[in-house]
């Protein structure tokens, strides 16, 4: 018997394997923003792809509707510790969006309403591991949640999926965000539990 | 930041049916800015181990560090903190956490604090930092509970000085008698800026289940709080 937390337990279900270290696994679906919700009708939405040439390519709402759509099932993984798992999303993958687009970047930064930035390499956002989604469980992808459109790469923390997507920057140098400039890590594994600059 | 350190409960308060301070003394302990969480590691006998982040509720003193804990029913970390750790025995923390939802006791700016439920526990940091340091700005609390057995802090806020004297309580379900104020949800007419804050821009907090800081937040945009005026931290 330890004299740390004695006499604790934890849960007898331990999801092994699907869980990564210092996450429990949630029900319900958190939120985190670190402001106000913004509200995009989606008349008014579009998104835009940027190279490091300048040269931009535009798609508003039914362009976007109209691209082939997938849906997917995945778990996320939020930095404050709560996973969930089979989470269903529905629609464009980003492969489809930089298909065509003329680049030597190694990095992107996405753009979310209100000035949001997070930054990945760009293999991270190829090869069927990243979408573009604007429909959960079945139903419009909710404001607080990032609809009408969102980011998703499920293989990173959840704050590289971001909310409110207006447009994606292929940078040749890497340029960290808004979290990844406030402590946060600028990669962000869930499984190598890269949380903060340090880890 | 990622060290974990030793923590040793030194004393636990009810501050509601379902709400406890737990405090530790932490050697080692760094310090932290108001608004900050601590990440909490427990251990079972087997090796399992699970973490949660709980807000400080307060400014350091020395190495001890004070921890809101609301109680989750089912949960698997809550109700042990709550109820079970003895005091005298340990958990491991990791912190300060957090850079984006924190007031520094040099910020000029008048500050507008928005508590629904136990989001009142990192603005009561705030509250203890400003009067502490003896800050000038102007600061001024909302909380916002379902019932007067739901609120914490109860004393220092109503007889408190500084920042606490300018709080407000306001009732959701169930209101004291003698209020003046029906039962309601927050409103618009709720969130006035601090006395003499002028005509200055006011930095807003708020903090609270999802329901409440997305009704809060959009209350303070509709009134003309510009989005990046307004800090926010949502629970669950």
């Amino acid at each position: 018997m330890s004299n740390f937390s004695p006499g604790f337990h934890g849960r007898t279900h331990r999801f092994e394997g699907r869980l990564p270290p210092g996450q429990y696994p949630t029900e319900s679906f958190p939120v985190l923003s670190a402001g106000p919700t913004p509200h995009v009708p989606t008349e008014d939405w579009s998104f835009t792809v940027t190279a490091e040439q300048g040269r931009a390519r535009r798609w508003d709402w039914e362009e976007m509707m109209s691209l082939p759509q997938e849906e997917v099932t995945v778990d996320i993984h939020c930095v404050t510790r709560w996973s969930k798992f089979d989470t269903v999303w529905r629609g464009v993958s980003v492969d489809t969006f930089l298909d065509g687009v003329e680049t030597t970047a190694d990095f992107a930064v996405a753009h979310g309403e209100g000035g949001y930035t997070t930054n990945l390499p760009l293999e991270d956002l190829r090869g069927g591991k990243a979408w573009l989604v604007h429909t959960y469980d079945g139903f419009p992808l909710s404001p607080e949640h990032g609809g009408p459109v969102r980011l998703l790469v499920p293989h990173l923390y959840f704050w590289k999926s971001a909310k409110w997507v207006t447009g994606l920057s292929l940078t040749l140098q890497d340029e960290p965000g808004f979290w990844e400039a406030a402590g946060y890590h600028n990669y962000g594994d869930p499984w190598r539990e890269q949380r903060a600059w340090s880890d | 930041m990622s060290a974990w350190h030793s923590a040793r409960l030194v004393g636990r308060r009810e501050q509601s049916r379902t709400g406890r301070t737990l405090l530790f003394d932490v050697p080692g302990w760094p310090g932290h800015l108001a608004g900050q969480h601590v990440d909490v590691r427990l251990s079972a006998d087997d090796g399992y181990r699970a973490v949660r982040s709980y807000s400080l509720a307060a400014p350091a003193r020395g190495t001890g560090i004070e921890l809101g804990v609301q109680t989750v029913p089912g949960g698997e970390v809550s109700p042990y903190l709550a109820h079970e750790l003895p005091v005298g025995a340990e958990v491991e923390v990791r912190g300060p956490l957090g850079g984006w939802f924190v007031w520094r006791p040099g910020q000029e700016d008048p500050v507008l604090l928005v508590a629904g439920g136990c989001g009142i526990v990192p603005l009561m940091g705030m509250v203890r930092s400003h009067r502490l340091e003896g800050s000038r700005a102007p600061m001024r609390l909302v909380y916002s509970v379902r019932d007067p057995g739901q609120v914490w802090y109860r004393e220092e806020l109503t007889t408190g000085t500084g920042a606490a004297a300018a709080s407000r309580i306001l009732y959701t379900r169930q209101a004291p008698p003698g209020s003046s104020r029906p039962p309601g949800h927050i409103g618009a007419g709720d969130l006035l800026p601090p006395e003499g804050a002028g005509r200055l821009p006011v930095l807003c907090f708020v903090c609270g289940p999802t329901g409440f800081v997305e009704h809060a937040a959009g209350l303070l945009s509709a009134a003309g709080h510009a989005p990046d005026r307004i800090r926010t931290e949502r629970f669950g």
